[in-house]
């Protein structure tokens, strides 16, 4: 790192911030420097203290110790009404949005510009069109912020900060909601940005980003800032290395996959959502006993609909899904039944669907399975066999810490993770329905749990994986289907295929146009 | 944006927090008390020796506390499925009307079998007149906080109705039945004292405090210990979840305002099972409503809500000698107080969370993942 005099002030320096959390030290002495008019990316594994640090400097948490320079200002800032003061601007994984008020309304949020909302409204409504105009950032400043896709929420969240004058921009783990193309466009708008002189922190999981998007990249581990580099300077397999301290294989080795009978099959199904739009139009598929059978598309292209109606949760407006060459009748189209059939389902959001966060893991453990005589065959629970049974599978799935009466929110996300994939594999169903597995989720865990549905194909298991994650798609599928707009746009095997081939049929170059 | 609180540890949650909120209502009520020209130390030693002074004081004051036990595990129940029941008031003025009818009509029922079906029927008729609500609220998305509201009225004026014009004595002036036959009574705590030659004043305790007690054990037993309580807690904690994993947040809904509406019941058992032996206009007296409070208080918990319980019954009856003693503090006094137990307890429930998590944050709190 050079700082030569004359040069501009860098537009964050974070100085010997440290900060604890009782006995867990979340940041331990850190020292970061961003200069201006760069982007750069902080990495870490989940825990590494990166939100911490986030945290700290959008005024969520104060530092026990340390300061913040912005321009070289040193500056206290305690809410984030302060960090804004700043011009820091941030954009969390989990959006602050309020869902049921328009996009307008949400920006406006705050900085309404007086009592009555007239003149800041026209005035914001401009400012969008300006900004829309300027970073290809358009959103229909009238729709609803609720049915908004998620690439487009996010939109809403970083127009939410440039309105308010944000000159650096935090973004925090931004394309794990995002489709491959919703994050090109995301990188194209904050290399726009970065054209304009505003500085960009982007935390991220995701090498591949780091490489193509930054200039210089941070690697947090354990509380600790381990080592800067400019991103032309390094490899992938060197963050890595930084990031967890080991070498970790990005590839899985797994054999060739032997499909046994049809397990799943579904013709023609169609689905709608809550409004009443088609998002699955005549969907039809086989998956094989002893095969994963990837479902790749942009997000919002049908895929979580379609999860939702072959796990029983959204009803089926046409078709029909056959288990074992028998169709599944529409009293048994529910949860309940087909987990007792043999179809296990680990949703695409643990958040709101899969775990329940203020519970106990343990509580969490059995969800799906509550009725089971496991618990406890008579009135009463049994405790220490809910306990026990969490215990073993959290010892089956290295969950961490192994404490079955801990909050699940308590846990980082890789092991919330993991705690549904054991609750759903340990049940050992016939049919696996995973969604988005690793969204949000460290490179170590990844790498388990991958190798985990892997060993669920090769013990003749039939697996259907949704991922907006090419990269997942092409290392575990042995069979992939691309969906857009709700149809099935081809089909495709990973050795015959590559990522510029999918990208067209994720963008709904079918086959037969082809 | 707001920031997001430090979690608090478990002890600090169920005991500093409420014992904190009492005692900022209790320092307020002092001002006020200091304001009319009355001495706060003074007052609260009468409220004090009025309340748990004396074997009298003390029946009367575990005589409210059983009321307070059942509407606050009435509404607790509901606060773990994520509902609101304001209706307890009207559940349990209802609930009065199946009592009075086993007790009244019922009479050639041998022996305490009379009040054990009157009980039921307290239970029975509360769970009725929550179902209403409770099936809007599933099926057709009627907020249970409106409706309920709403059934409290049509409780009162129904009540009012047969009060009035069926079921009073003919000839009587007051809005009442007639008194309930023997076995149609809950037995009062001197009577069964005296049964062991022990002499206990004349109190309403009755009891019904036994079954309150249970009714607290068997709902703790419900929510964490069944397959019910989990399912109920998972609708209130995670509807999607729920959905996700098996459950009907509709049954889960109706379910759990059949239960609260049955617990409601327990307070017709109270009042007019176990003291006034007839069934008179409005001796709900507000106190479906003080349940809320006590839910609020005892942190949804039955230990907590027993507690809270015992809390509110001695402010009501150490709050009527108050008003005996010191005629410049009335009974409205005494509403003033409860009504800022229930604004710290309940609507101020966070204001010392902050502070109190500040105090303790370098020891226990736990870092966010």
């Amino acid at each position: 790192m050079t700082s030569a005099a004359g040069m501009a002030p860098p537009a964050i320096e974070l100085i010997g911030i440290d900060k604890s959390f009782g006995p867990v030290h979340a940041n331990r002495n850190v020292n970061l420097r961003v200069e201006r008019g760069l982007i750069h990316g902080i990495v870490g594994e989940n825990g590494a203290g990166k939100s911490t640090l986030m945290s700290i400097l959008y005024g969520f948490y104060e530092a026990d110790a340390g300061e913040i320079r912005v321009n070289g200002e040193r500056v206290r800032i305690r809410s984030s009404r302060e960090a804004i003061d700043c011009g820091i601007g941030m954009v969390f994984q989990h959006f602050m949005l309020v869902p049921p008020l328009s996009v307008l309304e949400n920006v406006m949020l705050g900085a309404e510009g007086g009592a009555l909302l007239a003149r800041g409204a026209s005035a914001i409504r401009k400012r969008l069109g300006e900004l829309g105009a300027e970073y290809g950032l358009e959103v229909d400043p009238d729709a609803i912020v609720g049915e908004l896709s998620v690439g487009l929420q996010q939109r809403v969240e970083i127009l939410k900060a440039l309105v308010r004058g944000a000159e650096i921009l935090v973004l925090d783990e931004p394309t794990a909601v995002l489709t491959p193309s919703e994050a090109d466009q995301l990188f194209e708008m904050l290399r726009v940005l970065k054209g304009q002189n505003k500085t960009i922190v982007f935390i991220t999981h995701k090498l591949r980003e780091i490489m193509s998007l930054t200039d210089r990249v941070s690697v947090m581990r354990r509380g600790e800032m381990v080592a800067t580099f400019d991103t032309a300077d390094t490899s992938p397999p060197e963050l890595a290395d930084a990031m967890v301290g080991r070498k970790v294989i990005l590839k899985i080795d797994k054999g060739p996959a032997h499909p046994g009978r049809v397990a799943l099959e579904a013709r023609d199904l169609v689905v709608r959502d809550d409004r009443g739009v088609v998002r699955v139009d005549g969907v039809s598929f086989e998956l094989r006993e002893g095969e994963i059978l990837g479902v790749a598309g942009v997000a919002g292209n049908g895929q979580s609909e379609l999860l939702e109606a072959l796990a029983g949760i959204r009803p089926l407006n046409g078709g029909e899904i056959l288990i074992d060459g028998r169709p599944l009748a529409a009293a048994q189209r529910n949860p309940h039944d087909e987990r007792l059939i043999g179809v296990g389902h680990v949703p695409e959001d643990r958040h709101r669907v899969g775990l329940i966060m203020p519970f106990e893991a343990c509580e969490s453990a059995m969800l799906g399975f509550q009725h089971e005589t496991t618990y406890g065959a008579g009135l009463l629970y049994d405790r220490k066999a809910i306990i026990a049974d969490a215990d073993r599978k959290m010892e089956a799935f290295d969950v961490r810490p192994r404490a079955p009466l801990l909050k699940t929110a308590n846990f980082s996300g890789g092991n919330q993770q993991k705690l549904v994939l054991a609750r759903e594999i340990e049940r050992n169903p016939k049919i696996m329905l995973v969604g988005q597995p690793t969204r949000g989720v460290d490179i170590g865990a990844i790498e388990f749990i991958h190798k985990r549905i892997v060993a669920q194909r090769d013990a003749g298991k039939a697996v259907l994986l949704v991922s907006v994650e090419l990269d997942e798609i092409f290392a575990l599928s042995d069979r992939i289907i691309v969906l857009c707009g709700g149809r099935v746009t081809g089909e495709r095997r990973p050795e015959d295929t590559n990522a510029r081939d999918l990208g067209l049929l994720m963008a709904g170059v079918s086959d037969h146009a082809a | 944006m707001s920031t997001p609180l430090k979690p608090l540890p478990a002890w600090a949650d169920v005991a500093v927090i409420p014992l904190v909120n009492v005692a900022a209502a209790f320092v307020i009520s002092g001002l006020v008390v200091l304001a009319i020209g009355e001495n706060p130390l003074q007052a609260v030693q009468i409220l004090l020796t009025g309340a748990l002074g004396d074997l009298e004081g003390i029946g009367f004051t575990l005589y409210y506390a059983t009321s307070f036990i059942f509407t606050g595990l009435a509404v607790a129940l509901c606060f773990h499925a994520g509902l609101f029941n304001i209706g307890v008031e009207g559940q349990a003025y209802f609930a009065g009307l199946g009592a009075a009818l086993v007790a009244l009509h019922l009479g050639f029922l041998p022996g305490y079998s009379l009040v054990i079906v009157a009980i039921l029927a307290a239970a029975l008729f509360g769970a009725a007149f929550a179902a209403i609500p409770g099936y809007l609220q599933a099926y057709r998305d009627s907020h249970i906080v409106i409706t309920t509201i709403m059934f409290n009225y049509i409780a009162s004026a129904i009540m009012g109705y047969l009060l009035v014009n069926v079921m009073r004595v003919p000839g009587q002036m007051n809005a009442e039945t007639a008194a309930f036959p023997a076995n149609g009574r809950v037995l009062q705590f001197h009577e069964v004292m005296a049964w062991f030659g022990v002499h206990w004043p004349v109190t309403p305790f009755n009891l019904s405090f036994l079954l309150a007690l249970v009714c607290a054990f068997v709902v703790w037993l419900l929510i964490w210990r069944t397959r019910l309580g989990y399912e109920i807690r998972t609708v209130g904690a995670n509807p999607t979840a729920a959905v996700y994993g098996g459950i009907s947040p509709a049954r889960i809904t109706i379910l759990s305002t059949l239960l609260s509406g049955a617990l409601a019941g327990g307070l017709a058992v109270n009042v007019i099972l176990g003291e006034e032996h007839r069934l008179i206009l409005e001796y709900t007296s507000g106190f479906g409503f003080v349940g809320i409070a006590v839910a609020l208080m005892g942190r949804a918990h039955p230990v907590g809500i027993i507690l809270a319980a015992i809390l509110f019954g001695v402010l009501y009856q150490g709050g009527a000698e108050l008003a005996f003693e010191q005629p410049k503090i009335s009974r409205d006094m005494i509403v003033v107080i409860q009504g800022l137990v229930v604004l710290f307890a309940g609507a101020l429930e966070h204001m010392f969370r902050r502070p109190v998590a500040t105090l303790l944050a370098r020891r226990t709190a736990q870092p966010p993942i």
